[in-house]
């Protein structure tokens, strides 16, 4: 298989101008005799559905929740980043491609990236037009402030519930739609299946969640806005019922896998506290641009933080990385967390966590400054832990928190199956190895508000606008096949809950495919994760019927599918011998301990192929192709 | 402090919209009071589940307060009465060993039962659907400092944005309206320049829709603001009044 990027020729800076006036358009009239399928609602899923709307395409969307508003996107806290150089500290367009290409460790395509700097600044406009309440300066224009990875304030947000506001904005223009009629909204609904009919994306199949009943749904075209697989982990940040299967089943149905082991583990999380744990409480990155970090310089202290005297401390990020200091990408704040907890320097009752220390911050500015830049994230904090930040340092500790990898999009955001896109952190395409601060948000309403709507059209214009039916031999198969699924897992009728497969598996990739990785430990966990999955599939117990509401079972057919993917994730770490962004092998390091990519050998996209049941995936190459940064060794001392 | 509780658990359970629901008793044994109540849950239906028993629904999703999506009344309170917190962000160690909680669905006509804990909040987005927005097509914006907007207002613009969704407020009304969810949106699209174009209108077509889908009327008993987990306030009924007057005399 030939990977084609279809990354237009030309200059950096041109591309995507060159590339929009050349690709095709369907004329208005037309535009209505089109129906566009969009799974998931959050900011990828909302912003494509609302604008393919406005031009005048018919379009369905589905959700898992009962509402499209409730998708995980609304949990971003910190901002979103854009190049507006409002602030005028020498911001640009360039300066955003250029940390955000160098942030992914040279594992992203430049046309890609430049693309996504040029259309932040539309977001921003964008959101502000929709009302979305960003934070001001007292003259009325909007504030900024600065994030890991850059030198520079562009990042705008509203408190820390930007990921809220910037998805209540493209909410309400996709509910606008809804009632002008060109949006159909499908709630409580589960993609289980793609249906491709002549090697092309014309349907899906999902189940209703509150009735239970299998559902079939045509379109010209199928957009996967379904979020990432963190919960491949089991503990994440993600929500709980964040999973890949709208995206796995699609990738056994022929679209590539791109990527799939670069995984983002965030530095700033609250510490896991039992076994009871469902998920894990991510504390914005934004934090660290008040908090200083710090363990003690002994092992095993149990004194309580405030008994440690100032000359005991180790402030390491400061001490390793004076230009960045608690400004560091994640990946490095993350790793040097692990580092300092696994040389016994570990804070609290576990040992796993570091301190995250607002002291300084409150003396300088005053408590009421604090609390206006983050009172609700200190107040969550006390919720979770009953301890009060404003007096004592909060414990943090890294999270598994986003994928950069995903389904393989060519330049245009489609799969490798024609008519089948895939946007937001579905996709594999912008972040490469590693994701900065608030360019997800970015990331997702990029694909949604100013990419596909003009990609889809240029797919559609060579398209035939036919009669959409869904009786077919494509259809029916799948159909069935989820049915039987579905049938089979609640026979089971074994003696362990989904649960607790799913935590099994979630050690398994957190101890071997998390934050540091191993030869043997990838192989490892490669013989051990289709060991468990084959105990699954005898012994699980998923109770209840098909017919209701049954969160047991749609929670078994996610973990089912997070085997599969997990297993995956190890093969693609273990070829990957280097170190580069979020993944890190301990076999490539420097003499310093700090990561050591690889970009003669591992200067590529690895995109897998599904090549049936039980069988091991095969890796195509796409080359990554540098023609304007010079790739350098990450450093941010 | 004990850090582990036995509780009884008195849960309302309903197969569904029409059938007619009851309270179960259960016993839960060990629990941390780490936990937040979710959790407390989920180790209950796993207890169910290994007994053969049919787990209790409950809707949650990002279990860290924002999605709006959980929401139980626990011993008579919606989201159990601690300030400004969802049922998510709810930690045992507010309760005490041997306690009985009872805990029930979201009650209002307007939220019929879907199952068990979980209800039905779509007239929400209905609501939402008929003007909880701002009409702008994408790519027509202007920049988007070209409309200043005094911080003052955008402040409280936030504060009324900070909205999750969650259905509280109905839940504790006594009348089940649904006027401090709508107000809050009414409030935050009518305090910024760029929502006044369209602010009669919105207030209307909102009013109307709230009212069509059977919520009740607000008659200032303000259990909504207290329950609220955003600490939104009741002004936003006032200024959703204003706003709907406004437009009538217009």
């Amino acid at each position: 298989m030939k990977l084609d990027s279809k990354i237009p020729a030309g200059p950096l800076a041109e591309k995507w101008d060159k590339h929009k006036a050349s690709i095709k358009l369907v004329n208005p009239n037309n535009k209505r005799k089109y129906t566009i399928l969009v799974v998931g609602t959050g900011l990828a899923g909302a912003s494509a559905a609302a604008s393919l709307a406005e031009l005048g395409y018919n379009v369905k969307t589905f959700c898992i929740q009962d509402s499209a508003r409730r998708a995980h996107s609304i949990a971003a806290q910190g901002g979103i980043n854009a190049a507006k150089n409002y602030p005028n500290d020498n911001d640009s367009i360039w300066r955003l491609f250029y940390d955000t290409i160098k942030g992914g460790d040279y594992r992203s395509r430049e046309a890609n990236v430049y693309r996504l700097a040029q259309v932040a600044n539309n977001i921003i406009d964008q959101a502000t037009a929709q009302g979305v309440p960003f934070a001001r300066e007292y003259g009325g224009n909007l504030a900024n402030r600065s994030f890991g990875g850059a030198q520079v304030s562009r990042t705008f947000y509203a408190r820390g519930q930007t990921g809220q506001q910037l998805l209540l904005g493209a909410y309400s223009s996709l509910m606008r739609q809804v009632n002008s009629g060109m949006v159909e909204i499908f709630t409580r609904r589960e993609m289980l299946d793609l249906v491709v009919e002549n090697g092309k994306a014309r349907g899906i199949i999902v189940r209703n969640l509150k009735t239970g009943a299998i559902e079939r749904y045509a379109g010209h075209a199928v957009v996967l806005a379904t979020g990432g697989y963190g919960t491949v982990f089991y503990l994440s940040t993600n929500a709980v019922n964040s999973n890949a299967t709208a995206a796995w089943r699609s990738h056994k149905r022929g679209a590539l896998y791109g990527n799939p082991s670069f995984t983002q583990i965030h530095p700033t999380c609250i510490p896991v506290s039992g076994d009871h744990q469902s998920k894990l409480t991510l504390m914005s990155e934004s934090l660290r641009n008040d908090g200083r970090v710090w363990v003690s310089k002994k092992q095993g202290d149990k004194r309580k933080a405030a008994d440690i005297p100032e000359s005991e401390r180790d402030y390491y990020l400061e001490r390793k990385y004076p230009s960045f200091g608690n400004l560091v990408p994640r990946d490095v704040a993350s790793r040097n967390a692990k580092e300092v907890c696994d040389e016994g320097r570990g804070a609290g009752e576990t040992g796993l966590a570091v301190y995250l220390d607002f002291a300084d911050s409150i003396k300088y500015f005053g408590e009421n400054v604090i609390r206006e830049r983050y009172g609700n994230l200190f107040d969550m904090y006390e919720k979770i832990t009953g301890e009060n930040p404003y007096k004592v340092p909060m414990r943090i500790y890294p999270a598994v928190h986003y994928t950069m990898g995903g389904l393989w999009v060519d330049y245009n955001l489609m799969s490798t199956i024609p008519g089948l896109y895939v946007a937001g952190e579905a996709n594999f395409s912008d972040h490469g190895a590693n994701r900065l601060g608030a360019s997800a948000l970015m990331q997702g309403l990029a694909d949604g508000y100013f990419v596909l709507p003009f990609t889809i059209g240029d797919y559609l214009a060579g398209e035939k606008a036919d009669e959409l039916k869904t009786d077919g031999d494509s259809f029916n198969e799948a159909h069935s096949k989820v049915q039987t699924l579905n049938d089979k897992l609640l026979k089971l009728n074994g003696k362990k809950t989904v649960r607790e497969y799913h935590r099994d598996l979630g050690k398994i990739m957190w101890d071997n495919v998390g934050m540091a990785r191993s030869e043997s430990g990838l192989k490892k966990a490669i013989e051990e994760i289709p060991k468990l999955r084959e105990e699954f599939w005898q012994n699980v117990n998923v109770p209840g019927s098909s017919d209701n509401l049954n969160k047991s079972l749609e929670m078994a057919g996610r973990v089912a599918d997070l085997f599969e993917l997990g297993e995956l994730m190890a093969r693609d770490a273990l070829q990957r011998s280097e170190s580069c962004g979020g993944h890190f092998r301990e076999e490539s390091q420097t003499e310093e301990g700090e990561a050591k990519r690889d970009d003669e050998n591992f200067s590529f996209v690895a995109a897998w192929e599904f090549k049936g049941e039980n069988k091991t995936a095969e890796m195509h190459k796409e080359d990554l192709v540098f023609e304007n940064v010079k790739l350098t060794q990450r450093s941010y001392k | 402090m004990e850090k582990t509780l036995n509780l009884t658990l008195k849960i309302w359970r309903q197969k569904n919209a029409t059938s007619p629901g009851k309270i179960v008793e259960y016993k839960v044994s060990d629990i941390s009071t780490e936990m937040s109540f979710l959790e407390m849950l989920d180790v209950l239906n796993e207890d169910l589940t290994k007994k053969g028993e049919e787990p209790v629904e409950f809707d949650s999703d990002c279990r860290e307060g924002i999605c709006g999506t959980c929401g139980v009344v626990i011993n008579g309170i919606p989201h159990g009465g601690y300030k400004a917190t969802t049922v998510c962000q709810l930690h045992m160690r507010h309760f005490k060993n041997g306690e009985t909680i009872v805990i029930e669905p979201w009650r209002a006509r307007a939220f019929p039962i879907v199952k068990d804990l979980v209800v039905d909040r779509s007239a929400f987005d209905r609501i939402m659907a008929s003007g909880g927005y701002i009409s702008i097509k994408t790519g027509s914006a202007p920049d988007a400092n070209a409309i200043p907007v005094p911080k003052e207002n955008a402040d409280i613009a936030m504060d009324m944005a900070a909205c999750i969704g969650c259905g509280a407020c109905v839940a504790a009304c006594p009348n089940a309206s649904a006027s401090l969810f709508v107000g809050a949106k009414i409030s935050q699209l009518s305090l910024l320049p760029q929502g006044k174009v369209e602010a009669a209108r919105r207030a209307e077509n909102m009013v109307a829709q709230m009212d069509k889908e059977i919520f009740g009327a607000c008659t200032n008993i303000q259990e909504c603001e207290a329950v609220c987990p955003k600490e939104i306030s009741i002004s936003a009924i006032a200024r959703m009044r204003r706003e709907y007057v406004k437009a009538a005399i217009k």
